[in-house]
């Protein structure tokens, strides 16, 4: 097996006295789709987030593309990396949240052109012609022109799908992207995912889509108390799980 | 049930509203009666209001206004954005700033600046450029200094407030689609803030144009400046304080519609859930 695109060990990380992470290793291979299920507080945001360097680590290393996150080895030391650099390593990865975070003031075209004309300095009517592309891509073109309040929520988190492929990530980071959505819009945005996940996107998804694990992981992770409790193929871990604590979370979720 | 179609319709009488613009209407009338026989030459208020100095009054306190208010905000702006930074001196430098300029009244800061000479006759850096201060210190340059100085640490909070009224997602978003803070801050977090903070930066507006009258003090020509000047010699106290009262007014109210037209082109696009 190649190496992987991404590689994390043994990641803590405590807010105060809370411990989020208790030492999480993880690998991700390119083209998989891993989903990570858990309760709430079960630190699988809190790993999402370490993965972009919104939340930063306490110890331990996580490598995307095979380049240290955060840190530089200098001679025998770690030397954390400036805002410009981790702004630089975050390019690789693109990031849906759980509440959109559409830019209030753009309309839907100008909220994916934004990065790639600030951030990577492309002219606007290159951009403009990938966004149109990409609006398309996730069933929106008709709605280039309005802005996200005007939007239902399964159009925000679509054309939020679509304002991360425009960086031209590596690795797309989907953090619980349908459980603000009313539930006859989750579909919609469930069908963005798999036409990307089947496109060869590499992607970790924190969901409690059952279904949507089942149907498109390559991989589900359970995650309890900071930690990897079990990981496997979707038909082993929400099938016939090995663990208790998984059982558990299973049986509590379907019933 | 009976036919109610040829009936017609007797709305409610609103007596309480019929009573008090009755009694509005006498209470008008009788300050407008007082102040008809009362001391005022009202021939001198229609005469000076458009007289030179005092145009040139209305127009030393409008620019002053602008010039002021304008460097009040790029301070508040600049001083908002130290105060959020994870650098710790530059929120040091902000907080300072702020409990300095808002701790003292402004027409002691107007007295401070216009007298600087007292305390350093020069300015400047000796072999590149140096000046006298009391060349420099002009009743403008001070009165903009004073004013522009103080509103800045007034701005910086009403700034402050607005950057945090938008929400956090949006600062996380944009840092990963591989912005800089500063970056976002520009152009994801200010637009969205100025919603918020242009409402009461209008009313600072408002204040602002009252505030250019204490400037009077350190002989700046703004247009109670003027009056005062003209009153000394002709003694007509009250009817040069009207015609300062009333260009006060026309000034502000010239300014409200300005503030809508503000405020709709920054609602853009969040201005459909108000």
């Amino acid at each position: 097996m190649s190496a992987p695109l991404v590689a994390v060990r043994n990641v803590r990380k405590s807010f105060g006295s809370f411990q989020a992470l208790a030492g999480v290793s993880l690998d991700v291979q390119a083209g998989e789709v891993l989903c990570i299920i858990g309760a709430s507080g079960s630190g699988k945001t809190t790993l999402l987030r370490c993965l972009n360097q919104l939340v930063s680590i306490d110890e331990g290393a996580i490598w995307i593309g095979g380049e240290l996150q955060g840190r530089r080895i200098v001679g025998e030391k770690l030397h954390a990396l400036g805002e410009t650099q981790i702004a630089r390593q975050r390019l690789r990865t693109g990031m849906v949240f759980q509440r959109f975070n559409l830019f209030g003031h753009l309309t839907a075209l100008e909220n994916i052109i934004e990065g790639p004309v600030q951030v990577l300095g492309q002219s606007r009517t290159a951009a403009a012609q990938t966004a149109r592309d990409l609006l398309d891509r996730v069933g929106l073109a008709s709605k280039a022109a309005n802005y996200p309040a005007e939007l239902s929520g399964g159009q925000q988190q679509r054309v939020a799908i679509a304002r991360a492929l425009a960086m031209k990530p590596e690795l797309m980071l989907f953090d619980e992207p349908t459980s603000a959505l009313d539930p006859e819009l989750v579909g919609e945005v469930l069908a963005v995912m798999q036409e990307l996940a089947r496109s060869g996107m590499t992607m970790i998804v924190v969901t409690h889509e059952l279904g949507f694990a089942r149907e498109v992981a390559d991989r589900v992770v359970f995650m309890d108390q900071g930690a990897i409790v079990e990981s496997g193929t979707a038909a082993e871990v929400l099938g016939s799980p090995r663990e208790a604590r998984t059982r558990e979370f299973l049986s509590a979720v379907i019933s | 049930m009976s036919d109610l179609a040829g009936l017609s319709l007797v709305r409610p009488r609103h007596w309480g509203r019929w009573a008090t613009a009755a009694v509005l209407l006498g209470l008008l009338g009788l300050v407008a009666h007082a102040f008809a026989v009362g001391q005022i030459e009202w021939d001198f208020v229609w005469r000076f209001l458009t007289v030179r100095s005092i145009l040139n009054g209305v127009e030393n306190t409008v620019v002053m206004s602008i010039c002021a208010m304008a460097l009040g905000i790029a301070l508040g702006v600049g001083v908002a954005v130290m105060r959020m930074s994870p650098n710790p001196v530059l929120r040091s430098v902000a907080l300072a700033y702020v409990w300095l300029f808002r701790g003292m009244p402004v027409i002691l800061q107007l007295l401070l600046w216009f007298n600087l000479a007292l305390v350093f006759p020069m300015l400047g850096w000796p072999g590149i450029w140096q000046a006298r201060t009391v060349d420099v210190m002009t009743p403008f340059f001070a009165a903009l200094l004073g004013l522009g100085i103080n509103q800045g640490a007034y701005t910086s909070e009403v700034v402050r407030a607005g950057i945090l009224s938008v929400d956090v997602g949006q600062l996380e978003a944009a840092l990963a689609i591989g912005m800089t803070r500063l970056r976002a801050l520009r152009r994801i977090i200010l637009p969205q803030a100025m919603k918020v903070v242009i409402p009461p930066l209008g009313n600072e507006f408002i204040g602002m144009i009252k505030l250019t009258s204490l400037a009077s003090v350190i002989q700046f020509a703004e247009v109670l400046h003027s009056a005062q000047n003209i009153y000394y010699a002709n003694s007509r106290v009250i009817e040069l304080l009207i015609v300062a009262g009333l260009w006060y007014l026309a000034i502000v109210s010239l300014l409200t519609p300005l503030q809508m037209l503000l405020e709709r082109r920054f609602a853009r696009g969040l201005g459909a859930r108000r």
